[in-house]
């Protein structure tokens, strides 16, 4: 078991290795101009030197993203806990939610940072309306994946409305909630840094990628994605593991029998 | 078809909490451009007809939007450089060629994934941790580096909409492909079935409900590219171009119009997808 693990983790280490010596390799063998493509080495050295800024950027990013993605859940999740009692809301708003889930909305944010001003508030307005309708469309499926049969034994209990809710049918809903609050965990971060691209004080992930590219300096411009990628992907980590704790009882985490 | 009466009811609740959204988000702005004219005798009524027709509004009424969408859209002739019909038509240029490579990769990946098994131990992981990534931060720079190339126009942005679109179509196709059961590839294997024969009547067949619910999700990806890949390229026109420019000059209703269009072409090009889906569906009978 544990070797398996061990072979599971490997593999894709490697191939990760890998491409960073070949890019490396290609870089330097090739001679490739600094501002097309900097080496790894380049960026790894970036990242030292530039500390101090990448971390006001990410600091001042961070804000938008954290305070938009919980308003943003929350609201999502208390619409449809009221969409969910009112079955024409649920016929009239769900396909909505649909259509807006496929819409380019990342589009308001030139809007927003016109309402909301340059700082991270107007950053959070867009991830905020990001992360809405995804946990939308999602509570509201998952409100309604609680199986007849246990809905029935609540009611054989005699169970209020709320003790139904909090005791079963949310329960049964966490897949679906935190199959949302993934999906927006990503999308956060994306809102916030385009949202960036219009308009911001002068730090933030987004305005230091446009800035730089402007000025040529692409390794500090590659130094700020891995910052955002590890940021992404420690941030998609986190809600994963807390997915793992909670929902233990799901199938996809029961373990399979050898 | 019976959802089309709450859905319409809904659709007017907003237009009506719209309007008066209206009056608090513009009165600051009204009440400072009546005080300059010393116009202090209005009435709330005139008061109110004002802030709905105001020039710059912070919110603009749903019926500006609309006027400007019919100024911009059928006023104009399509190739002035003001006509969101031009710019619409750019954007879905990219779109649509940046969905074709993407979603061209995303399945020749997922072959790939599918069949060899060294490659789905090293680079599924990796394919999923993309999709932690904020991918489109690297939008500016993939437009620089293909300009040093004298790559331009349509392209580098459609390599963007490619890039965004193709992670959901590799991650969809890799689950449809191997969706069949494996009772299914067993009776394969008893026919002596070679692995493309397997592929193209087992494989390929059972992914296609997960094509089309990839492929919808690639489109709507695609466009945002494009949208934001021409925010950061924006002299060459499109949705995006008309975003910036609307906020540099404080043109709300632009905005508001142009982020309609783009809605109205993302919500038509998934509907496209969604109908080939429903046909394909009906003469594979899978339909539910």
């Amino acid at each position: 078991m544990r070797s398996r693990a061990l072979a599971n983790l490997a593999a894709p280490t490697l191939f990760g290795v890998g491409v960073l010596l070949l890019w490396e390799a290609v870089v330097r063998g090739f001679n490739v101009p600094r501002v097309i493509l900097p080496a790894p080495s380049a960026i790894i050295a970036r990242l030292a030197t530039s500390a101090p800024t990448l971390v006001a950027d990410f600091l001042q990013t961070i804000q938008g993203v954290l305070a938009g993605y919980f308003i943003g859940c929350a609201a999502g999740l208390i619409v449809a806990i009221l969409i969910d009692r009112t079955p024409f809301l649920q016929r009239g708003l769900l396909p909505l939610g649909n259509l807006v889930s496929a819409l380019p909305i990342v589009g308001i944010a030139p809007i927003m940072v016109m309402w909301f001003g340059f700082d991270w508030q107007s950053k959070a307005a867009v991830v905020v309306v990001m992360t809405f309708f995804p946990m939308l469309v999602n509570a509201v499926a998952g409100l309604a994946s609680a199986g007849s049969m246990e809905r029935d034994l609540m009611k054989t209990y005699g169970a209020t409305y709320g003790q139904t809710l909090t005791k079963l049918r949310l329960q049964a809903a966490l897949p679906f909630i935190f199959n949302a609050l993934k999906i927006n965990s990503t999308l956060a971060m994306i809102g916030a840094i385009v949202a960036e691209f219009f308009g911001t004080p002068v730090v933030g992930m987004g305005f230091r990628i446009n800035t730089e590219v402007g000025r040529m300096n692409i390794d500090m411009v590659w130094a700020t994605i891995v910052v955002a990628a590890v940021t992404g992907s420690l941030f998609y980590g986190v809600v994963a593991l807390i997915e793992r704790q909670v929902t233990f009882w799901h199938a996809s985490y029961r373990q399979r029998p050898a | 078809m019976k959802n089309v009466l709450p859905v319409a009811i809904i659709v007017a609740a907003i237009v009506a909490l719209w309007y008066v959204a209206c009056l608090p988000m513009n009165a600051q702005l009204q009440r400072d451009l009546f005080a300059n004219t010393d116009n202090t005798t209005y009435s709330f009524s005139d008061f109110v007809t004002a802030e709905w027709n105001m020039d710059r509004p912070k919110l603009p009424a749903p019926h500006q939007i609309v006027a400007e969408l019919d100024h911009t859209i059928f006023g104009l002739a399509p190739s002035s450089k003001r006509s969101l019909v031009y710019h619409a038509g750019i954007t879905l240029q990219e779109t649509i060629l940046g969905f074709a490579i993407g979603s061209a990769l995303g399945i020749l990946l997922a072959v790939l994934v599918v069949h060899l098994r060294g490659l789905d131990r090293s680079l599924m992981p990796w394919i999923v941790a993309s999709q932690t990534i904020p991918i489109i931060a690297l939008a500016p720079m993939i437009v620089v580096i293909l300009n040093q190339f004298d790559i331009t126009g349509v392209l580098p942005k459609a390599a963007i909409a490619a890039y965004l679109s193709f992670f959901p179509v590799t991650v969809g196709m890799v689950k449809g492909l191997r969706s069949p059961d494996p009772l299914q590839l067993d009776l394969m294997r008893t026919y002596s079935a070679t692995r493309a024969q397997t592929f193209f009547k087992l494989r390929a067949p059972a992914s296609a409900p997960f094509f089309f619910a990839s492929m919808k999700v690639a489109v709507a990806a695609a466009l945002v590219g494009a949208v934001v890949a021409e925010v950061t390229k924006s002299e060459d026109g499109g949705l995006g171009a008309r975003l910036l420019a609307g906020s540099y000059y404080g043109q709300t209703v632009q905005i508001w119009a142009a982020l309609f269009v783009a809605a109205a072409c993302s919500a038509a090009l998934v509907a496209i997808i969604g109908l080939a889906d429903r046909i394909t569906a009906r003469r594979m009978g899978y339909a539910r």
